[in-house]
């Protein structure tokens, strides 16, 4: 029972927090929403825990606690994965950005020297 | 003007405020009418004020994209500008830019020509893992490229119309893909590529590093980057 309380407390909290960045929009919505389908998942789970162990003895699992523990890595690491892929994405974008920088800032240095070459000689 | 062709020399250059001034000097003394663009790839030392000085065109990216990224800078401005020959030399004037019009000149029957050492001119020779690395990059990217490559990680190219192009829409910017992702990827859509033999000075300032760690490391990604650059399309 104990046990119960400790882990639906902590499914109530993050599903709290997630909420509180989406409404401050700290967080992008796609982000969001799939932290939010994933608590909705795992709030029932906290609760009861037992609730996947005919699916786990299906799969072969001994136990649904184990069987949401491997879920859960697994979902993880996936999510690392997309967020990795996600900060190359804005690094090709940033680095873009910085050679469109560059070319403008070469482009405005070329035009006033040679604005100021013109003023030299027409003077 | 090269042989006739409009002229680009790009120098990507990392803290060099040393030597740029040298490099960039000597590029125009040596072959008058060409332009000389210096992609100063976040440099904190006065790397770009000094080579403007010395009479260069100067980009200068807020901060520091690799060799790759700047390079990409450059050949979007040779694209931009409408350069026929942008030719790629390092900044601490281990390049000898009297023979950039012997690369000029292969351009006729080539789409992308390196400065390669090891080919019979000068002196240079370089052990263990690092030598390994250079000879498996050597093979096997002779074989893609279908001619014979000796040093494969030369910064001193020369690239036609065509291969500025591309370059311009498409350069790794990840380590040693500079040279060996782009020879790979080069090769495979069917442009023409050829080594000359050049001499390489010793650098005008910095040292190269020798440590046997360091070496390894080189080889195990060296290694990597060849093959993911052959998995890839």
């Amino acid at each position: 029972m104990k046990l119960t309380l400790v882990t639906g407390l902590t499914g109530l909290l993050l599903l709290g927090t997630i909420v509180e960045l989406l409404r401050r929009r700290q967080l992008r919505e796609k982000y969001g929403m799939l932290w939010l389908a994933v608590l909705i998942i795992v709030i029932p789970l906290s609760l009861f825990p037992r609730l996947l162990d005919n699916v786990a003895e299906l799969l072969g699992v001994a136990s649904g606690v184990s069987l949401v523990l491997f879920l859960g890595i697994v979902f993880l690491l996936l999510v690392c994965v997309h967020l990795s892929w996600e900060v190359s994405a804005l690094e090709e974008e940033t680095r873009t950005l910085a050679e469109d920088f560059a070319l403008l800032r070469a482009q405005i240095d070329a035009d006033r020297a040679a604005r100021d070459e013109l003023v030299s000689t027409d003077g | 003007m090269v042989n006739g062709k409009r002229t680009l020399i790009i120098i990507p250059a990392l803290n060099e405020s040393g030597s740029i001034a040298d490099v960039v000097g000597e590029v125009r003394g040596e072959l008058p009418g060409v332009d000389v663009l210096v992609v100063d790839d976040g440099s904190t030392d006065r790397t770009a004020a000094v080579a403007a000085a010395a009479g260069a065109l100067v980009a200068k990216l807020p901060y520091n994209l690799g060799v790759g990224g700047a390079m990409r800078l450059g050949y979007r401005y040779a694209r931009d500008n409408g350069y026929e020959v942008a030719i790629q030399i390092d900044a601490d004037g281990q390049h000898d830019p009297r023979y950039v019009p012997k690369l000029v000149d292969l351009l006729d029957d080539n789409d992308l020509v390196i400065g390669a050492r090891f080919a019979g001119e000068g002196d240079y020779n370089v052990r263990g893992p690092r030598r390994w690395a250079m000879v498996m990059l050597s093979a096997v990217l002779s074989r893609v490229a279908r001619t014979k490559l000796t040093d494969t990680t030369s910064g001193f190219r020369a690239a036609n119309r065509r291969v500025i192009e591309m370059f311009a829409a498409w350069y790794p910017a990840e380590y040693l893909g500079d040279t060996v992702e782009t020879l790979v990827h080069t090769a495979r859509r069917g442009y023409r590529i050829r080594q000359v033999p050049v001499a390489m000075r010793k650098r005008m300032a910095g040292t190269p590093s020798h440590s046997p760690a360091k070496a390894m490391v080189y080889l195990g990604r060296a290694f990597a980057v060849l093959t993911l650059a052959l998995i890839r399309r």
